[in-house]
């Protein structure tokens, strides 16, 4: 009876509820909005580095990521690789041959990331091969192709079926090189990743540099599920202990600490509107109290305890914080649910995103347990806001306040 | 034995610049059944009185004792019960809560006396029907008269079964139509249920319904008629 008389005492004052509520449902799909924008600009920028350029899980000789030193690869890659796709949550592996030189044109010269790969091996790990512009993924050249990031082919005023010349160290520390022809162009959103990745055939780059057969630098593997990650990176290790496993949060510990950061600073920012908010709903309930002096002197003196009007108040403010909160999440939810389908092109705003990696085309996302999180600190906030509303309701003097004309 | 003993009742009332003697040593017993008026002019210490005697109001000195017992020894919440479970309140401006039925008003009370769904339901439609208002049931108070919000009132007032009922000044609000009909009420069930009434009132029609007139002349009893 108390939860019945709580609700319905939010409606005695219509408007002035209505102001509360919208105030608070505005607030909170502001905040649901903005945290479901971020979180699904963070959350493209990680798939497309995990998609693009990391994988879930690589495997290294230990030395090789701190030196880059071709001496570090792996012998048996092969034997490895196929050890591992037998891992059922594992879709693709790809060996590579990774080398840190230079790539130069006609034009100039550009310090890359050169990566030697099995093209249908690679196509299965990342999704370089469906970003390509121009040109073919490893197609139509016969000879040594390349496939080149398009800020890179600018910046070396390169097309499809130039040549450019890749200069590097063989095993032996002999300077040599070798002439390439772009087979393609690719574009990722990453313009940074572009401008430094060149991508050539395993078998052209352990010719030119001597490599033992079947070594590569890097086993990079692809999952289905990235839930899975850590089982499988369990699994991998155990596999190859004289290996360096890792997995995509330790090889690029900058994207879990975004991610995290990301979940962090979302819910800073409603805790900022809730508190911002709780202020209007103390004010509210203050004038609540005092206007229903004489009611809640009459309570107390027909023999309601001082815990129940107490109680009374604070359910009535949590019941509209929360009346407000559900508006605001089933609003914040529609907009972020639109926006998860119709994307937000941000490519008016600049260059800017796509320079630090992000795509500029942004599909909000929000995760259902968001929600309860931020029920929860609307209840939170609404208790927060009762306590003093509610304290004064019981200090009422009884006989004080039915004098009350 | 009495059911209510007055001893020595006083208040004073700290005011800003003086104080005020409201109540000064009063000594008054009631028997149950009785249905008493409290009369004398504005100012003359009614309402303290009632409070007093009620529970609300802490006297400054003297003693109330309600079936033998001293009820401004206990504690604000045993006292907060005592007041549920031993009277009835009747107010001058019915202070009924708005955002409920005339039936959950009535309720109310029995609810927060823990008292079952069945036995609230029941006792709630024979009290509206008893004071004349069992078609309102399902009415809120902005759709009653005054006369009926009052009804509503006493129904309240009854439905904890209390020892006594108190009201202060419960027809002032009230034309003359309705406060006859409400005293009737009152009388009826005075005389049919034993109900023990004691209410304060300036009105004449009501102290000539009354069977005991007690008669405050600052804040000292001048005169206690039983007829
Ligand atoms: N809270 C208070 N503080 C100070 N003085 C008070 C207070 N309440 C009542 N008084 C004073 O106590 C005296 C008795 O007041 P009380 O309300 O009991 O009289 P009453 O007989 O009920 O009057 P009325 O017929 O106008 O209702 C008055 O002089 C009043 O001004
Ligand atoms: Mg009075």
């Amino acid at each position: 009876m108390i939860w019945s008389i709580s609700w319905k005492n939010i409606w005695r004052n219509k408007v002035r509820s209505a102001v509360v509520l919208t105030a608070i449902a505005l607030g909170l799909t502001a905040g649901i909005f903005s945290s479901a924008f971020f979180t699904g600009m963070v959350n493209q920028r990680v798939e497309q580095a995990i998609s693009n350029e990391i994988s879930h899980i690589q495997i290294h000789k230990e030395g090789f990521r701190e030196t880059t030193e071709l001496k570090y690869f792996i012998s048996d890659a092969g034997e490895k690789a196929d050890s591992i796709k037998m891992i059922p949550s594992v879709t693709g592996v790809s060996n590579r041959i990774v080398i840190y030189s230079m790539v130069a044109s006609a034009e100039t010269a550009a310090g890359v990331k050169i990566t030697g790969i099995v093209p249908e091996d690679e196509s299965k790990v990342t999704g370089i091969h469906k970003k390509m512009i121009d040109g073919a993924y490893f197609e139509r050249v016969k000879r040594n192709p390349v496939i080149i990031g398009k800020k890179l082919a600018e910046k070396l005023k390169v097309r499809v079926r130039s040549k450019v010349v890749i200069t590097l160290q063989d095993m032996d520390k002999n300077i040599t090189g070798g002439a390439f022809r772009v087979a393609g162009i690719f574009e990722t959103a990453n313009t940074g990743f572009d401008e430094n990745n060149i991508y050539v055939r395993y078998s052209d780059l352990a010719r030119l540099t001597d490599m033992p057969a079947d070594a590569c630098h890097e086993i990079a593997i692809l999952i289905n599920d990235n839930n899975q990650t850590l089982a499988v990176d369990d699994q991998v290790k155990k596999m190859f202990p004289a290996l360096e496993v890792l997995n995509w949060k330790e090889i690029s510990p900058e994207m879990s600490y975004l991610t995290e950061m990301m979940s962090l600073y979302n819910y800073i920012f409603i805790v900022i509107i809730l508190f911002a908010l709780l202020f209007g709903i103390i004010n509210t309930m203050l004038m609540v109290v005092l206007e229903r002096r004489k009611e809640l002197g009459m309570l107390l003196a027909i023999g309601m305890s001082r815990i129940k009007v107490f109680m009374m108040i604070m359910l009535e403010t949590v019941l509209l914080s929360l009346t407000g909160g559900v508006l605001g999440m089933i609003m914040g939810g529609l907009v972020s649910q639109y926006f998860g389908k119709t994307p937000i092109n941000l490519s008016r705003w600049g260059e800017g995103y796509s320079q630090l990696g992000y795509d500029t085309v942004v599909y909000t996302h929000i995760e259902s347990e968001n929600f309860i999180v931020i029920a929860v600190m609307v209840i939170i906030t609404g208790i927060i806001a009762a306590l003093y509303p509610a304290y004064k309701a019981l200090k009422y003097d009884p006989a004080e306040a039915l004098r009350i004309e | 034995m009495s059911i209510i003993s007055i001893r020595n009742l006083t208040k004073i009332y700290d005011g800003s610049s003086v104080e005020v003697t409201a109540v000064n040593g009063v000594n008054l017993d009631f028997e149950k059944g009785e249905f008493a008026a409290i009369v004398g002019p504005s100012g003359s210490g009614k309402t303290t009185l009632l409070n007093m005697l009620g529970g609300l109001d802490r006297p400054t000195s003297g003693e109330v004792i309600i079936d033998g017992q001293n009820i401004w020894d206990l504690s604000s919440s045993k006292l907060t019960e005592f007041r549920l479970n031993k009277i009835g309140f009747v107010f001058q401006s019915y202070n009924l809560i708005p955002v409920l039925t005339a039936g959950e008003n009535t309720e109310f009370i029995m609810h927060l006396q823990g008292k079952s769904r069945e036995e609230r339901n029941k006792r709630t439609k024979e009290l509206l029907d008893e004071v004349g208002i069992g078609d309102r049931i399902k009415s809120r108070p902005n759709k009653l008269s005054g006369g009926q919000q009052q009804r509503v009132a006493v129904a309240r007032a009854l439905a904890s079964k209390p020892t006594f009922i108190l009201a202060d000044e419960p027809t002032a609000n009230l034309d003359s139509k309705s406060t006859e009909n409400l005293l009737d009420i009152m009388e009826k069930l005075n005389k049919e249920e034993n109900v023990t009434f004691i209410f304060s009132t300036h009105d004449a029609r009501v102290v000539n319904k009354a069977r005991r007139v007690i008669t405050l002349v600052d804040g000292q009893v001048d005169t206690d008629v039983t007829k």
